[in-house]
């Protein structure tokens, strides 16, 4: 749950995906090893090193147009290769609101 | 009601067109989101967790029945079905696509309503009293005073470019329903020995990181010198805010590290250099703005008519009555506070299908006018007491007749991590649990007035500190956990809640709050001692045992 704004001071300890929110329509987006960005977690680029991560920033935060405040977040490899948010802040953004809504979703 | 000018209505429109203009060169790439960041945050546009949120401006929290009718609108159309009312008199659409913004500004823009300077370092939008205008004893309508400080101050060059957000908030009547002593400026309409109206102005007050209660600047200002008074503030501020430490920029930090007799002073001599200027408001001005706000033709009604000695019967309209039906200065009349609070439901929260039922009440019951309270629950300013039972049925089918006002289950909660890009917790969840707790109305009614109030982050948007139970999430090591403070209030007698101990995990904090509930109903004295009076003469000490002696 840290922020996004103390993103400079981290260094990643595990697997991690670069993760911001797409230009026209504000949802969260993962970057891609393609070079692109997906809605789907599962096909994020996963990176284990700290250099790594920081490309993987570097060349996510030049498509401006695409989307917005790009950045750093954890994530957990399960069995089967299956990824999940690393921390409950991302778990918030992947899966939606943990409250129950008045209306459809 | 407020009509605009024309004036008015080329100015919302004209920004519209701009604001479609930014959007598609951000969307075309013509303006990075660097450069576009600041044009949207000065029309409401926040990036959150899962969206973009818009911030919609209600000027004074007054809005007319075809206003709400278009909030639902945009919830329906550009949102997902609802919107959620902020402790400043905004509405909040959570899950609107940037694409779709400017449609949805046309959208308001046509029947006078704006998202200007809902964010951003500027002047936000003026607050008062949601009863303004129809509270008994009130000075006068503290909107008049609103909208001339709304319109000298919208898009002023001046005040475009603070060093940070600038909040003003107006009361006229002796409770103050506006929290004045937490703004930037507060403003306490009042009489002088001579019967002039003018204000007492407050400044400095505000919660986040470090929070302060507003300081007594000028015992009196005359009505006629109040934007004079109030540019001399903002132009000293203007002049030594720190723009250098965001934490540090706001105007409390100036005024405490100046001192308030050096910062009035610093005002005094820029107020005097100011002289006889232009801003001296003449009393056709006071006049034309006063005649552009309409009254309901008001009906030559009895105190207690039949239908309500018939409803008295009926112990749930009785209930709700005593809880949710307050004093009119015209007599036949009511004003009606509808919880946005329901058991289980996130605070502040309402659908379109609420919105739009509710303008079809107000039509018919309130003279086609609602409010926005800061405390995220909406009124009816006008209601015929003849008409309450048949009100309470409607409202009773709507789900908005929950007896809860001011109760403990009337909580004010800021969106908190479910929605947050700043949170570093959930407050919702947090909220919800707690009605369920206490979801016996009748022993809420026993506990009697207890505001709790709910910030995800130190950023204090639940306003925690001034909670007569505040809790303020925090993150400890990746988890949730929960800060409690008590014996804080946001009235007239505002002072901040103190800490009873260490941070609670997620879990606790429903049954911490129910420890301390029933301490306080085994230590007052009386049932009519309210729990702040009681923390007030015992301390937080009997509150502290209680929770921590088992943790």
């Amino acid at each position: 749950m840290t922020s996004p704004l103390e993103q400079k001071k981290i260094r990643i300890t595990g697997p991690s995906v670069v993760t911001a929110n797409r230009t026209w329509d504000g949802a969260v987006v993962y970057r891609t090893a393609q070079k692109g960005w997906s809605t789907e977690l599962s096909d994020s680029a996963i990176v284990s090193t700290s250099d790594d991560a920081r490309a993987l920033l570097a060349e996510a935060a030049a498509d401006d147009v695409g989307a917005v405040g790009p950045y750093i977040a954890p994530v957990e490899l399960k069995d089967g290769g299956k990824v999940k948010p690393g921390n409950l802040r991302e778990q918030i953004r992947a899966k939606g609101v943990t409250i129950d809504l008045q209306v459809p979703a | 009601m407020y009509a605009y000018d024309e004036l008015d209505r080329t100015l919302i429109n004209e920004r519209v067109s701009e604001f479609r203009d930014q959007v598609k060169r951000r969307l075309s790439g013509e303006l990075t989101e660097d450069e576009f960041k600041i044009l949207r945050l000065q029309n409401g546009v926040y990036l959150q967790l899962h969206a973009y949120m818009f911030r919609v401006a209600i000027p004074y929290g007054t809005l007319s029945t075809k206003q709400l009718r278009r909030l639902a609108h945009v919830a329906r159309r550009y949102d997902r079905g609802y919107g959620h009312f902020t402790t400043r008199q905004n509405i909040q659409f959570n899950w609107i696509k940037l694409a779709e913004l400017p449609d949805a500004l046309a959208d308001l823009a046509e029947v006078g309503i704006h998202a200007m300077q809902t964010s951003g370092n500027n002047m936000r939008n003026v607050t008062s009293d949601q009863w303004a205008g129809v509270a008994p004893g009130e000075i006068e309508d503290p909107r008049i005073w609103s909208e001339l400080i709304r319109q000298h101050t919208t898009l002023h060059p001046e005040f475009s470019f603070l060093p940070r957000k600038f909040k003003i908030a107006i009361t006229a009547s002796e409770h103050d329903r506006a929290a004045i002593k937490i703004h930037d400026i507060g403003l306490r309409l009042h009489k002088n020995a001579d019967g002039e109206t003018g204000f007492e102005v407050l400044v400095g007050g505000g919660l986040g990181r470090t929070p302060f209660i507003a300081k007594t600047i000028k015992p009196f200002v005359h009505g006629r010198d109040v934007l004079s008074y109030i540019e001399a503030i903002l132009r000293v501020y203007n002049q030594y805010g720190r723009r250098d430490n965001i934490y540090k920029a706001r105007i409390k930090i100036l005024v405490h590290e100046l001192g308030i007799e050096k910062f009035a002073k610093e005002v005094d001599e820029e107020w005097r250099q100011m002289g006889d200027s232009e801003l001296r408001l003449d009393h056709r001005a006071i006049e034309e703005v006063r005649s552009r706000f309409s009254y309901p033709a008001y009906e030559k009604l009895p105190h207690m008519p039949d239908e309500l000695k018939q409803a008295a019967h009926d112990p749930l309209f009785e209930r709700w009555r005593k809880n949710s039906v307050s004093a009119h200065k015209v007599q036949g009349y009511s004003i009606v506070t509808l919880s946005l609070k329901p058991v289980g439901g996130p605070p502040g929260d309402a659908t379109a299908e609420q919105m739009d039922a509710l303008a079809d009440l107000a039509d018919k019951y309130s003279f086609g006018e609602i409010r926005v309270g800061h405390e995220q629950n909406l009124a009816l300013p006008h209601v015929a007491k003849r008409d309450l039972p048949a009100l309470f049925k409607a409202f009773d089918r709507l789900g908005l007749a929950t007896p809860n006002v001011n109760l403990v289950t009337d909580i004010i909660a800021c969106p908190g991590l479910d929605y947050c890009s700043l949170a570093n917790a959930r407050s919702i969840p947090i909220a919800q649990e707690l009605t369920r707790r206490f979801a016996n109305h009748d022993t809420a009614g026993l506990i009697g007035r207890l505001h709790i109030n709910i910030s995800g982050c130190i950023n204090a948007c639940g306003h925690h500190h001034v909670g007569h139970i505040g809790i303020l999430g925090v993150e400890k090591n990746g988890e949730e956990f929960y800060q409690i403070t008590i014996g804080g209030r946001a009235d007239e007698n505002a002072q901040m809640g103190t800490l009873i101990g260490p941070a609670v995990p997620y879990a606790e904090v429903a049954d911490v709050i129910e420890d301390i509930v029933e301490a306080y109903l085994a230590l007052r004295d009386r049932p009519e001692e309210l729990f702040v009076d009681t923390v007030k003469r015992l301390g937080v000490e009997p509150f502290r045992e209680r929770v921590y002696a088992t943790r």
